[in-house]
């Protein structure tokens, strides 16, 4: 068996392996799956970073460009390490919401705009074709050398790869992807079968450099201090280093870090709680530094032992061959393999995810090509589109591989890829710290610098050596010199890389800057703007958007044809029990219906998810109400919104501020709907009567005079009843409004009694009650108005006649004046009010059931009574009482006109027939 | 042959009216001023078809509506509910429970009469 088919069996083995542990790990019970959920394991993960670019190409970097190759590693370390509070917020925002990917994130923040997810989709997949090309070249160039062991020792022949041979790789990696990564779909249902086996893989990669490395020291150089020796000779330093190009780098390669689709999936995606983000703060650069320790002695020892004119990228795999150990180059191999299988499966399960959530699924949406109002399984589409992505993605790397870029180092060609994704970073500061960026800057980011970065990096790569592009990079489009893609505005800079950065990151934040400036951000920029940017002062779904409605039954299609129907009905179920519902369904409410939203998003990104809720709850079936009601909502939002950015030193306050506000608008707003349901049956009611009767009149000619009279009786009676209803309503608005009607004056609260008395005398004689006053409060005074005093008296004077006693009706009115407080107590000797009814009995149209047709009003009299009362500062209360019903009102008297008198002798009494 | 009918309305006028209307249309009208003496009626003697208000005191139109709906004597008793409350989710509940027709206050007098005919000739649910 020759080393390659040796190697060939290896990995299917290897693959083979990790697919049973992806099985098993999601096969696991709970319990013990909480074995992959570990810090380790998570850190593990993070450690996709390093592909075969890391294993293979920082040997290659080392040898070629001296200590370049540590700046890789030095920018996600300062980044773990220093600026760790940027993945703390990220990783908070995006657990909250249930975040996709790196488009999701971004679009959600922007207002959940489906065209900036889009713009960072194709960003990141241009930006991903030149890296996944890296890993397919360094998987084939790493079979070639160990097929050519014997005759080509140093490798030199595979600096381009075999096409066939990297075709199959191409395919292999598709096949391998699809098995892995789209086995649900549901990515934030997060995979643990695929965690493990990254994780795995980051374990095979260490090993296997640090073999490599051992081999190098004590193997090939007789101990480290020979490879000292050895070193202060091959490596000489640089005038260029630690310059202006390793900022840059470092630079680069903090943004990749947070960039890179495929880290964004592994640190904020598949976590599964902050606390491992602590762990792997310090766990992953000590993984770093513990894998680069060892790239300079490899890169030495291969330089001393190795043929001239070696593969520099392969000194890793030619070296233990060379040192006739082929059990540490097959072990060397397995690393690489995991290195770049590794990256492959994650970068394609982020980009697939975003190609299916953020082009797919919005065009399918859009062109109706997904019905979601019946049939379509929607599921199932968007597993197919993710498939499609993914042979697109390996497709895109493939062909990237085979242009003139593929010739170059590795090290190279993954900087171009960095470069192209850290044009993100702009967008995703802001988003994180800027509450002023909008929608319109982030387009304007991301397409500048996407652009300059395509045409001064990346273009050049696969069509430089075409004569149309290189004449057009000599002279400049047009003949526009300062428009070369390599000295754009003059500058002739001789590293392409830097130029390309300085350029494209300039202009992307320019255009982010003056694009966010130039705008007002829309309601749902601002309000997503603000749970991003606060989102640790900013707890709970402030960012709900109401006055949807949609049946449950309708919401549960939509969700069952994302979701399947049994996860659809298992998180239906859990909601409805969550809130104590005994139904399958829960009620259907803005709440729910934003957990739903948030649950879609997990699956289909918060863009598309938002655009499905639309479809089924629909603009035309929000009532006029909720119109109001969003809108009331958004004019305060944005009043609030206004406020904070004026004030940055009281954004806290005005956060806690802004959800009391928008609680106390919930509550009143419920209130206020209640109210006009209840106006609106009231005032149906008479005028069914007086319709009926009119109808009755005017289509029965031959209705005897008797009967007709007492119809318009009715009607009449119904008349004033509605009235009566509309002058109630009229007097709550307005002493609910709180406005003055007439400046308070000091007020005889005995003599607007007497005339409350007065008033309801021609009503108790009808009655037959009896009204018995006793006690006295000569000469008190309290300040206010004298009307609307003696119309709580009337209100609660007939309220006894009307409710009281049958037979032998007796009403008693007392007053008395001391103390500070004037106080009158009106006691009926009727039924009394149940206690059910107490509760309510203040509360507006809350009446009395028994004497309902007696009742000529709303039922808003003591409601009204009750708001005249304490805005004149006292109380009306009902009293607890033996016989009746027992209300008291208490009014604050003016400071000199107290005068104590409590004599309860009986001053007047009024009666009549009985 | 006339058909009994049950009135439960607690506003007295309506009551009044409907009573007129249909002992004006050829029925037997009897009425009833709240839920309990409704299903009281109702138990004692059960009538044609039944005029059902939704805003009862003491038990409310539904309650009604289930407890008949539940009962095999009555499961198939032509009801028509009445409300002043015109909301689209009190029809679709009355419809989830069985009603057999739904008219919201104020009505047409024509519409009642015609309805409580339709439904005594057995087209309730057409």
């Amino acid at each position: 068996m020759s080393l390659r088919d040796l190697a060939l069996a290896t990995a299917l083995g290897f693959a083979l392996l990790l697919f049973l542990v992806a099985f098993l790990a999601d096969r696991m019970p709970g319990e013990r799956q909480r074995w992959f959920a570990s810090p380790l394991v998570y850190t593990l993960s993070i450690s996709v970073y390093c592909t075969s670019w890391t294993f293979y190409g920082a040997v290659g970097s080392a040898t070629r460009d001296g200590l370049e190759y540590l700046t890789i590693y030095l920018g996600p370390t300062l980044v773990f390490i220093g600026f760790w509070s940027i993945l703390r917020k990220i990783l908070r925002i995006s657990r909250r919401d249930s975040i996709t990917s790196i488009a999701d994130f971004i679009s959600s923040r922007y207002g959940k705009s489906d065209t900036v997810a889009a713009i960072v989709t194709v960003l990141a997949l241009v930006a991903a074709a030149p890296y996944i090309a890296l890993q397919i070249k360094a998987i084939a160039t790493s079979f070639q050398v160990l097929g050519a062991a014997g005759e080509d020792p140093g490798g030199s022949a595979s600096m381009v790869p075999d096409t066939a041979v990297a075709l199959w790789i191409t395919v292999g990696l598709a096949l391998f992807t699809i098995l892995f990564g789209t086995r649900s779909v549901d990515i934030n249902e997060r995979n643990f079968g695929v965690v493990a086996a990254i994780a795995i893989e980051a374990l095979v990669k260490l090993v296997a450099l640090v073999a490599v490395g051992l081999l190098a020291v004590y193997g090939v150089a007789d101990g480290p201090g020979d490879v000292f020796a050895r070193m202060a000779e091959s490596v000489q330093p640089r005038p260029e280093d630690f310059g202006l190009r390793w900022v840059g780098l470092i630079l680069l390669s903090g943004a990749a870090i947070l960039c890179l689709p495929r880290q964004f999936q592994v640190t904020f995606v598949e976590n599964q709680s902050e606390r491992h983000l602590l762990t792997a703060a310090w766990l992953f650069p000590l993984y770093l530094l513990v894998l680069s320790l060892f790239i300079l002695p490899i890169a030495v020892m291969g330089q001393a032992t190795l043929p001239p004119g070696s593969n520099p990228d392969m000194t890793v795999l030619t070296m233990p061959i060379a040192a006739g150990r082929t059990d540490i180059a097959l072990l060397a191999f397995l690393g690489g393999f995991s290195s770049a299988t590794s990256m492959v499966i994650v970068s394609c399960i982020a980009l697939s995810t975003m190609i299916s959530n953020h082009i797919v699924m919005p065009l399918a949406l859009r062109s109706s090509a997904v019905r979601l109002e019946g049939g379509g399984d929607v599921q199932r589409f968007l597993l197919r589109a993710r498939r499609a992505a993914i042979c697109f993605i390996l497709l895109c790397g493939f062909l990237y591989m085979r242009t003139g870029a593929g010739g170059a180092g590795l090290a190279s060609i993954g900087l171009i890829a960095f470069a192209g994704a850290a044009q993100v970073l702009p967008a995703l500061l802001g988003a994180l710290y800027w509450e002023g960026a909008n929608r319109r800057g982030a387009v304007a980011g991301l397409i500048a610098g996407g652009a300059v970065w395509a045409y001064t990096l990346f273009l050049p790569t696969i069509l430089g050596g075409l004569d149309a592009w290189d004449a057009l990079a000599a002279a400049g489009p047009e003949g526009l010199a300062w428009l070369r893609p390599d000295a754009l505005f003059g500058m002739q800079a001789g590293d392409p890389l830097m130029h390309a950065l300085f350029w494209s990151l300039l202009l992307n934040t320019l255009a982010f800057v003056l694009g966010s400036l130039t705008r007002l951000p829309t309601p749902i920029e601002r309000l997503q703007a603000a749970l991003f940017v606060r989102v640790f002062s900013d707890r709970g779904g402030a960012g709900t958007v109401r006055g949807r409605a949609a049946s449950a039954d309708q919401l549960f299609d939509l969700a069952q044809r994302i979701m399947g129907p049994d996860r659809a009905y298992a998180i239906f179920r859990r909601y409805a029990a969550s809130r104590g519902e005994a139904t399958e369904f829960p009620s259907v409410d803005d709440a729910f219906v934003a957990h739903l939203e948030r649950r879609l998003a997990a699956s289909v990104g918060a863009a598309s998810a938002r655009a499905m809720i639309l479809s089924v709850t629909g603009s035309e079936t929000i009532s006029l109400d909720e119109l109001v009601r969003i809108a009331d909502e958004t004019a305060r939002l944005m009043e609030y919104s206004a406020e904070i950015t004026r004030k940055s030193d009281e954004v806290e306050r005005a956060a806690v501020q802004l959800r009391a506000a928008n609680e106390r608008l919930r509550s009143l707003d419920r209130q206020k709907d209640e109210f006009l349901s209840q106006v609106s049956h009231e005032l149906r009611t008479p005028m069914t009567s007086i319709r009926s009767f009119t109808e009755i009149l005017v289509g029965t000619p031959d209705l005897d005079a008797r009967e007709r009279e007492r119809f318009i009786d009715i009607i009449h009676a119904e008349s004033i009843r509605l009235t009566g209803l509309l002058d109630e309503i009229l007097d709550m608005a307005v002493i609910e409004r709180g406005e003055p009607e007439r400046p308070p004056e000091p007020v005889d609260p005995a003599a607007a009694l007497d005339q409350a008395i007065d008033a309801c005398l021609g009503l108790s004689r009808t009655a037959g009650v009896r009204i018995e006053r006793s006690g006295a409060a000569r000469a008190a005074r309290i300040m206010g108005n004298r009307s609307r005093l003696t119309q709580v008296f009337i209100n609660i004077l007939s309220n006894a006649i009307k409710y009281g006693a049958r037979e032998n009706a007796v009403i008693r009115v007392t007053e008395r004046a001391g103390e500070g407080s004037y106080v009158a107590t009106i006691t009926d000797n009727g039924p009394g009010i149940p206690p059910e009814e107490a509760r309510t009995i203040f509360d507006k149209f809350s009446r009395g059931r028994a004497g309902e047709t007696v009742a000529q009003g709303a039922g808003l009299g003591l409601a009204i009574s009750h708001a005249i009362v304490e805005r004149l500062g006292g109380t009306l209360r009902l009293e607890p009482s033996d016989t009746g019903a027992r209300f008291e009102i208490r009014l604050p008297l003016v400071a000199d006109g107290s005068v104590l008198n409590d004599v309860q002798s009986p001053k007047r009494s009024h009666s009549s027939s009985s | 042959m006339t058909k009994r009918i049950l009135i439960a309305e607690d506003e007295r006028n309506i009551a009044e009216s409907l009573r007129f209307l249909l002992t004006r249309a050829g029925h037997e009208v009897s009425l009833a001023a709240d839920g309990d003496e409704a299903l009281a009626m109702l138990r004692r003697a059960p009538p044609d078809a039944l005029v059902l208000d939704l805003m009862l005191p003491k038990r409310s139109g539904f309650d009604i509506l289930k407890t008949l709906r539940a009962a095999d004597e009555t499961r198939a008793l032509p009801i028509l509910m009445l409300t002043a409350k015109g909301q689209a989710n009190d029809r679709r509940t009355a419809e989830d429970l069985g009603v057999d027709a739904f008219v919201t206050k104020p009505f047409a007098n024509d519409e009642v009469v015609e309805t409580v005919a339709r439904l005594l000739d057995g087209g309730g649910h057409g």
